[in-house]
């Protein structure tokens, strides 16, 4: 899970697609990357249970199965949070691939890495071993711009391009407000893929379910209630092969009256 | 849209010049991305070759890359300035 900018929806996305996964019977590990900034335990809303972290199995100072938090809610998912207090050189790239060696020897069916923001050494150690990137996009322009520069480093800096192959790419749009794409002020779906040209998964739409899935510590895809919480569902599905069509892209039809006097 | 914006003036819309903002500086930026290493030391030295006779900005000069089947094409685009004066020796 990746995007280069910051406050994309990065973490929100990695909590919702790894409960998705395991909500299907996958075991899922979801690993915050966010060194000295983590944040993912508090939107699994497991952060008082945090006792040793991604670095201290790194370093040996754990083991994964000390480290690794198991989900109240949802069987099959575990939490290995960053560390609040190592510096972000502490991840290495022989500590990050043993690691996650030892998960896959663990029998997990996927591991989730979500990405710190920016372009430096936790951002790269959680693409470089990635076989799928999902890159999360809000449709605004800086965003828009670093996902290109985050697709031009998936390209070259990962362990499959370095043997001359390639990772699988997913665009995920978040915060998407079909309302202000049809008054021309924000960029349309068709505009960043246009710009991209990398096949989408997902557009979830702006609401007001996901912050209050982050307040209360439950990744949204549990609030089947929201509009971002079902785009999520058809994230995950349409990720493990289903076909899905996308919701939530235009704006709900009003009445002839609203119409001819404008809301 | 209600009747009376109907009527109202159409200004360009804000996203329209988002994207097209975007794909400039995108493209620009995918130059340097794919092209060969060599190519910001190259356009740095063609920088200094033309300021010899003409002294030219940076961003009046620019450079495309394309990775083409048989051939990759480098293509320059120079603006020189309306009133040229050619650098004297």
């Amino acid at each position: 899970m990746t995007s280069g900018k910051g406050g994309v929806g990065k973490t929100t996305s990695s909590a919702a697609f790894a409960t998705g996964l395991a909500l299907r019977g996958y075991k899922t590990a979801v690993i915050d990357f966010d060194v000295g900034l983590r944040n993912l335990d508090l939107i699994m809303g497991c952060e008082r249970r945090v006792v040793y972290d991604f670095v201290n199995v790194i370093n040996g100072e754990a083991n994964l199965r000390q480290a690794l938090i198991k989900d109240k809610r949802t069987d099959n998912l575990y939490i290995l949070p960053a560390s609040q207090t190592r510096d972000k050189e502490a991840l290495t790239q022989e500590g990050v691939g043993k690691v996650l060696e030892d998960l896959k020897a663990d029998s997990f069916d996927f591991i989730i890495c979500d990405s710190p923001a920016g372009i430096e050494r936790g951002a790269a150690m959680a693409m470089y071993y990635a076989d799928d990137a999902v890159i999360v996009t809000n449709p605004e322009v800086s965003s828009v711009r670093d996902s290109d520069r985050i697709l031009g480093l998936l390209q070259s800096r990962t362990e499959k391009a370095e043997q001359g192959g390639s990772i699988r790419e997913h665009l995920l749009i978040t915060r998407y407000n079909p309302e202000r794409v049809e008054s021309g002020d924000m960029l349309g779906l068709e505009d960043v893929l246009d710009i991209l040209a990398v096949p989408l998964i997902g557009v979830i739409p702006e609401s007001g379910g996901v912050l209050q899935a982050s307040n209360s510590g439950n990744p949204v895809i549990l609030d089947t209630e929201s509009t971002a919480g079902r785009a999520y569902d058809d994230f995950v599905r349409r990720f493990l092969g289903e076909t899905v069509p996308h919701r939530f892209l235009e704006v709900e039809k009003k009445g002839i009256f609203k119409r001819l006097f404008g809301a | 849209m209600g009747l009376f914006d109907y009527f109202s003036k159409k200004k360009p819309k804000s996203a329209q010049l988002a994207k097209e903002r975007l794909q400039i500086i995108i493209a620009h930026e995918r130059v340097n991305r794919t092209g060969p290493d060599y190519l910001p030391q190259m356009r740095r030295d063609i920088m200094s070759v033309i300021n010899k006779y003409v002294p030219i900005d940076e961003d009046q000069v620019n450079v495309q890359f394309e990775k083409g089947d048989d051939c990759d094409i480098l293509e320059l685009n120079i603006s020189l300035p309306e009133q040229a004066k050619a650098v004297r020796h």
